[in-house]
C-alpha cells in the first residue's frame, strides 16, 4: 500500500460528542488504548498510529519508510504476497498501512466472528514481513510510477517545490515517496531496519471502536503489539520555516495555473491555536462563505476552489492555501487573495463573522463522529495531540470562548501577506518569478 | 494494494456497489400525493441526520446542443429563491453547524445536507423552497459560469487522463447521451444562458420527478409529516413523463483511439465494452458482471489480471477491471493495463486479450468465487456503519430504474452468480464489435525540455 503524503490534514483532529463514551484500558502487557464498545454491528475498527513517520527515514535512504509500509501485506510467515492477500480476503478483513511526514498509521477492521485470525494475520505482516525480493522489486515499480507521475502533475510539483523552498535539506523538504534514485538504491536490509525503527512502542497510540470488550481488547493487543521494539531512534530537530514573500513560477503545460502559497504557522499546542483555527475558517475553510470563497470565486468567478490550512506539523507550523484559476486570470486571484490577507490582518474579522463560525464549528463537531473507522482514527489523534478524554467535552467550549479580541489579535500576529509566497505551476499571464 | 497514480484512478476505480440486506425495517418507504417518493433509512447511533432530494435527471438527459446544462443548474440551485439571497442557502445550513453541497452524473442530480436531526425541519423548507421557487439573474449566471469553466478545467482540460476518458466515452456512445460529459463540452459550456437554465429547471424540477432520502436520527412517520409539510404542498408538474433518450444502436466496429499528451507520465491502455446494466426485476446478468470485473481485476494480487501481468509476466505496473452496474441505460465493462516502462502498449495490450482468452478457457477458479462471496456477505456488515454510504446507494439505484426491492435482492443475487453465469456472462459482454480500445501514451517526438 503505497501512501500519499498528505499535507493538509487539519490539526484539530478532536472529535466532539457526549454520546461517544471512551474507555481508558490498558492491556496487560502494559499498553494503553482508548476505546469506544459499539456492539451494535458486528465489528471492530482498530487504528494505530506511531509518531515519527517517514521523517524517520535515514540520511540517504529516502523513500524507505514509505516503502517499507507499502510491503507489509506483500507477504508475510510463510505466505507470499498472494497467500496473504488470499488469507485476508478469506477473513473479509481490511487492513490499510500509511506512512506520512511524522506519522505511521495502521487501520484494521475485521469481523467479530474471525476477529482471533483477523488479528494473527495482521500481527504476521507488522513482525514477520518477508521482504521478499520479488515483492521488493514489484512494489519499487508501482512507487517509481507514483514518482514519475507526480513529476507530471500541476499539484504535486507545486507542493514539492514549496516545501523544498521552505524545508531544504530537513526531511519536510523532499517528498517522503523518494526519488527515482534513492527507492532503486534500497535493499531488504534498510526495509527491516525501517520497521524497527518506525513502529516502537513508545510512540504508540491507539483507538478501538466496536464490537469488542476492554478485556477482549486488551488480550488483542498484547498478541499484535506485545513483542515491539520499546524505543527508536530520535526524532528530526525542528526546523524554522525561512522562506521569504514572492512568487515561484514553474512553466507547465494547459489551461490552468495551480498555486499552493503560505507561510509561518502556528503550533497546535498554542494558546492561540482555537482563535487560529476559527480565523483560518473565515478566511479560507471548506465551504463557500469563506473570505477566499466568496471574494475569489463567489464574486469574481476565478476559481472553483480556493482554500487556507493550517498545517502544524510537528517539527514546523504552516499556514497554507491552495487556489487554481486560469492562466489569464490566476494574477488576478493571487492578487485578490493577498488583498484579503491584509485586510484581515489590519481590519479583523466583524462579530458576526466571529458568532457565525462558532456556531458551525461546534454544531459540524458532531458530523466527524459518523462511523466505527472515523472514530477510531479521532481516539487515536486525539492520545497523539496530547488531549484528554474529556476534550470531547470541553472542545466546543475552547471554541465558545475565543473573542474579538482574541482572534483579531492573532489575525494580526499571524495573517502577514508580503510573507506569503505562491508556488504557481502553468504558464500564467503577468506573472515572473520574484528572487 | 496499490493506490494509483491520480491520472488514471478515476477510470481504474472499480465500483463497490455490494449493497446491504437491511432488514424491511431498517427502511421505510412513502409517497406523498403530489408524487413525490420519500425513504427513510435510521441509524439512531448519533444524533445526526443526512438530507437528500435526488431528481431523476442527469446529463444523459439535456438536449442536444447545451451539454452541461443539469450540472451548470445545479451549480445556480445555491443561488437566489424567492424567499433566499443568492448564497443564504449554504450560509444557513453553515449557521446551523451543517454541511451541504450536490452532484450531477449521467442520470440524477442530488443535493444533501448533514445537520443536527433537530434542524431536520429547516432544510425541508429550504429544499423545498428551492424545488419551487428558484429565481435566477444574470449577474450570477455569468460568474457562475466562469467558475464551471474552471471546474472544467480543473478535472479535465489540466489532465491528460481526464481528457482521455471523455474521448473513451464519447466513442463507445454513438448515439446516446453518455457519450457527452457531463460537465459539458467546452464551447457548449462557454454559452450556456438564463434561459437555457430556466427551462431546463421547469422541465424536471417538480415533487414527482424527485426522491427524498432522510437517514440517520429520525423517525420514519416524523418524516413522512415533515415531508408532507413541506414538500406536500408543491403541485406536481403533470408535463414530467417517462424519461425518454436516444438509444444506442447496434454497434458493427470496433473503434480504436490514441491520445497522446506531452504531460502523460504513466502510458496505459484501456478497452470498455458495451454491457447490460441492473434492470428492475432483471439483475442477474449485471450481478454476473459484477462477479467478473472483481474476479478479473478487483485486487493486484488475487485477481487473474493481476496474478497474470503483475506477478507472473510482470509486465504490469497495475490492472484493474470495472463495470458500473447502476445505470438507467446501457452500461459499460472495461479492463486497463499499465505497462512496466520496458513493455510497449501494444505488447500490453496483447497479453491482456491473452489472459481474457485463457481465462474463458479454465474457467473460474473456485477458491476466488468463494473468497469474492465472503467479501460481499462482509461488505453488507460493514456497510451498517456507513449511513451516509448507503442513502446514496439508494438515490443512486431509485434514480436509475431500480426499487428498493431490487436494492434488498441484490446481496443473494450476487452470492448466488455460479461460475456458468460469469463465463455466460463474459461470452457475451468481450464483443469487440462495441468495444473501443484507447492508448494513453507521450508523443511520438518527446519533447525537448525548454530551458528557461
Amino acid at each position: 500500500m503505497i501512501a500519499r503524503a498528505i499535507a493538509f490534514a487539519l490539526a484539530l483532529t478532536t472529535p466532539a460528542w457526549a454520546e461517544v463514551e471512551i474507555e481508558e484500558i490498558t492491556s496487560p502487557g502494559g499498553i494503553d488504548a482508548w476505546l469506544v464498545q459499539q456492539p451494535s454491528i458486528p465489528f471492530t475498527a482498530l487504528e494505530i498510529r506511531f509518531r515519527g513517520g517517514a521523517s524517520l527515514d535515514p540520511e540517504g535512504k529516502r523513500g524507505v519508510t514509505n516503502l517499507m509500509m507499502a510491503l507489509l501485506e506483500e507477504g508475510a510467515a510463510d505466505m507470499d504476497a498472494r497467500a496473504f492477500a488470499e488469507a485476508r480476503e478469506n477473513l473479509a478483513a481490511s487492513y490499510e498501512f500509511d506512512g506520512f511526514d511524522d506519522t505511521i498509521t495502521i487501520s484494521a477492521e475485521f469481523l467479530t466472528e474471525n476477529r482471533d485470525e483477523a488479528i494473527a494475520l495482521l500481527r504476521a505482516a507488522i513482525k514477520e514481513p518477508r521482504f521478499d525480493e520479488a515483492a521488493i522489486e514489484r512494489v519499487k515499480g508501482q512507487v517509481f510510477s507514483v514518482i514519475r507521475s507526480n513529476l507530471k502533475d500541476a499539484d504535486d510539483i507545486s507542493s514539492d517545490r514549496y516545501f523544498e523552498l521552505a524545508f531544504g535539506d530537513h526531511p519536510y523538504g523532499t517528498s517522503l515517496d523518494g526519488t527515482l534514485e534513492s527507492v532503486a538504491a534500497l535493499a531488504r536490509g534498510d526495509l527491516e531496519a525501517a520497521r524497527q525503527a518506525v513502529l516502537t512502542k513508545d510512540r504508540m497510540f491507539v483507538g478501538a471502536v466496536g464490537d469488542i470488550t476492554p478485556e477482549e481488547l486488551g488480550t488483542l493487543l498484547d498478541t499484535l503489539l506485545g513483542d515491539l521494539p520499546e524505543t527508536g531512534p530520535p526524532l528530526p530537530p525542528e526546523i524554522d520555516y525561512t522562506l521569504s514573500g514572492g512568487i515561484t513560477v514553474i512553466d507547465f503545460e494547459g489551461p490552468q495555473s495551480t498555486a499552493l502559497f503560505g507561510h509561518d504557522g502556528i503550533e497546535r499546542d498554542d494558546a492561540d491555536f482555537f482563535a487560529a483555527y476559527i480565523l483560518n475558517e473565515i478566511l479560507g475553510g471548506g465551504g463557500l462563505e469563506s473570505r477566499l470563497g466568496q471574494e475569489v470565486r463567489e464574486k469574481r468567478g476565478l476559481t472553483y476552489g480556493v482554500s487556507s490550512f493550517l498545517v502544524p506539523k510537528d517539527q514546523a507550523e504552516l499556514v497554507l492555501g491552495r487556489v487554481r484559476s486560469s492562466n489569464e486570470t490566476i494574477a488576478q486571484a493571487i492578487e485578490a487573495i493577498r488583498s484579503e490577507w491584509a485586510k484581515l490582518a489590519t481590519e479583523g474579522v466583524t462579530p458576526e463573522e466571529l458568532e457565525r463560525t462558532q456556531t458551525f464549528l461546534t454544531g459540524a463537531y458532531a458530523l466527524r463522529f459518523d462511523g466505527n473507522g472515523r472514530i477510531a482514527n479521532i481516539l487515536a489523534g486525539m492520545q497523539m495531540t496530547g488531549l484528554e478524554v474529556d476534550y470531547i467535552n470541553t472542545r466546543n467550549d475552547k471554541i465558545r470562548a475565543v473573542t474579538l479580541e482574541d482572534i483579531n489579535r492573532v489575525a494580526a500576529e499571524l495573517l502577514d501577506p508580503d510573507a506569503l509566497h505562491f508556488v504557481v505551476v502553468g504558464q500564467p499571464e503577468g506573472l515572473s518569478s520574484t528572487n | 494494494m496499490f493506490r494509483i497514480p491520480s491520472l488514471i484512478a478515476a477510470v481504474t476505480a472499480l465500483p463497490f456497489t455490494g449493497l446491504p440486506a437491511l432488514s424491511a425495517d431498517g427502511i421505510t418507504q412513502y409517497a406523498l400525493d403530489n408524487g413525490m417518493d420519500v425513504l427513510v433509512i435510521e441509524d439512531r447511533r448519533a444524533p445526526v441526520v443526512v438530507h437528500m432530494v435526488w431528481y431523476n435527471v442527469g446529463s444523459a438527459d439535456e438536449p442536444a446542443g447545451v451539454s452541461g446544462i443539469a450540472h451548470y443548474l445545479e451549480h445556480l440551485m445555491f443561488k437566489a429563491t424567492e424567499n433566499l439571497e443568492a448564497g443564504e442557502f449554504s450560509r444557513t445550513v453553515t449557521e446551523n453547524g451543517g454541511q451541504d453541497n450536490a452532484f450531477t452524473s449521467f442520470d440524477y442530480t442530488a443535493y444533501f445536507q448533514r445537520v443536527a436531526s433537530d434542524r431536520l425541519p429547516l432544510m425541508m423548507e429550504m429544499e423545498a423552497d428551492r424545488m419551487a421557487n428558484l429565481r435566477l439573474v444574470e449577474g450570477d449566471i455569468a460568474t457562475e459560469r466562469s467558475v464551471v469553466i474552471e471546474e472544467r478545467n480543473q478535472r479535465t482540460d489540466s489532465s491528460p487522463g481526464g481528457q482521455f476518458r471523455e474521448q473513451m466515452r464519447a466513442a463507445q456512445f454513438l448515439n446516446h447521451r453518455y457519450g457527452v460529459p457531463i460537465i459539458g463540452w467546452r464551447h457548449e459550456i462557454e454559452e450556456l444562458g438564463l434561459e437555457d437554465a430556466q427551462a431546463f429547471y421547469k422541465a424536471h424540477y417538480a415533487p414527482n420527478n424527485a426522491t427524498l432520502i432522510v437517514a440517520g436520527d429520525v423517525n420514519p412517520e416524523d418524516v413522512l409529516t415533515l415531508a408532507k409539510e413541506h414538500y406536500g404542498s408543491i403541485p406536481a408538474n403533470p408535463a414530467i413523463t417517462e424519461r425518454a433518450r436516444t438509444q444506442e444502436p447496434p454497434q458493427l466496429s470496433e473503434r480504436r483511439l490514441v491520445l497522446r499528451d506531452a504531460r502523460v507520465a504513466q502510458p496505459y491502455v484501456t478497452r470498455s465494452y458495451l454491457a447490460p446494466e441492473r434492470n428492475a426485476g432483471q439483475q442477474e446478468e449485471a450481478a454476473a458482471l459484477f462477479m467478473l470485473a472483481r474476479i478479473l481485476g478487483g485486487s493486484g494480487a488475487t485477481s487473474v489480471l493481476g496474478n497474470a501481468l503483475e506477478f507472473e509476466s510482470k509486465q504490469a505496473v497495475y490492472t484493474s477491471a470495472f463495470y458500473d452496474d447502476v445505470s438507467l441505460d446501457q452500461s459499460t465493462f472495461g479492463l486497463v493495463a499499465v505497462p512496466v516502462p520496458d513493455v510497449s502498449l501494444e505488447e500490453i495490450e496483447a497479453a491482456m486479450d491473452q489472459v481474457i482468452v485463457e481465462f474463458m478457457n479454465e474457467g473460474v477458479d473456485p477458491d476466488q468465487l468463494e473468497r469474492l462471496k465472503t467479501q460481499v456477505r462482509a461488505s453488507n456488515i460493514y456497510a451498517q456503519d456507513d449511513v451516509n454510504g448507503l442513502a446514496r446507494r439508494y438515490g443512486a439505484a431509485l434514480t436509475s430504474g431500480l426499487t428498493v426491492q431490487d436494492v434488498q435482492e441484490w446481496p443473494a443475487l450476487l452470492e448466488a452468480v455460479t461460475e456458468d453465469d460469469i463465463l455466460a456472462a463474459a461470452a457475451r459482454v468481450f464483443d469487440r464489435s462495441n468495444a473501443v480500445t484507447g492508448w494513453l501514451m507521450q508523443p511520438e517526438q518527446p519533447t525537448e525540455e525548454v530551458s528557461q
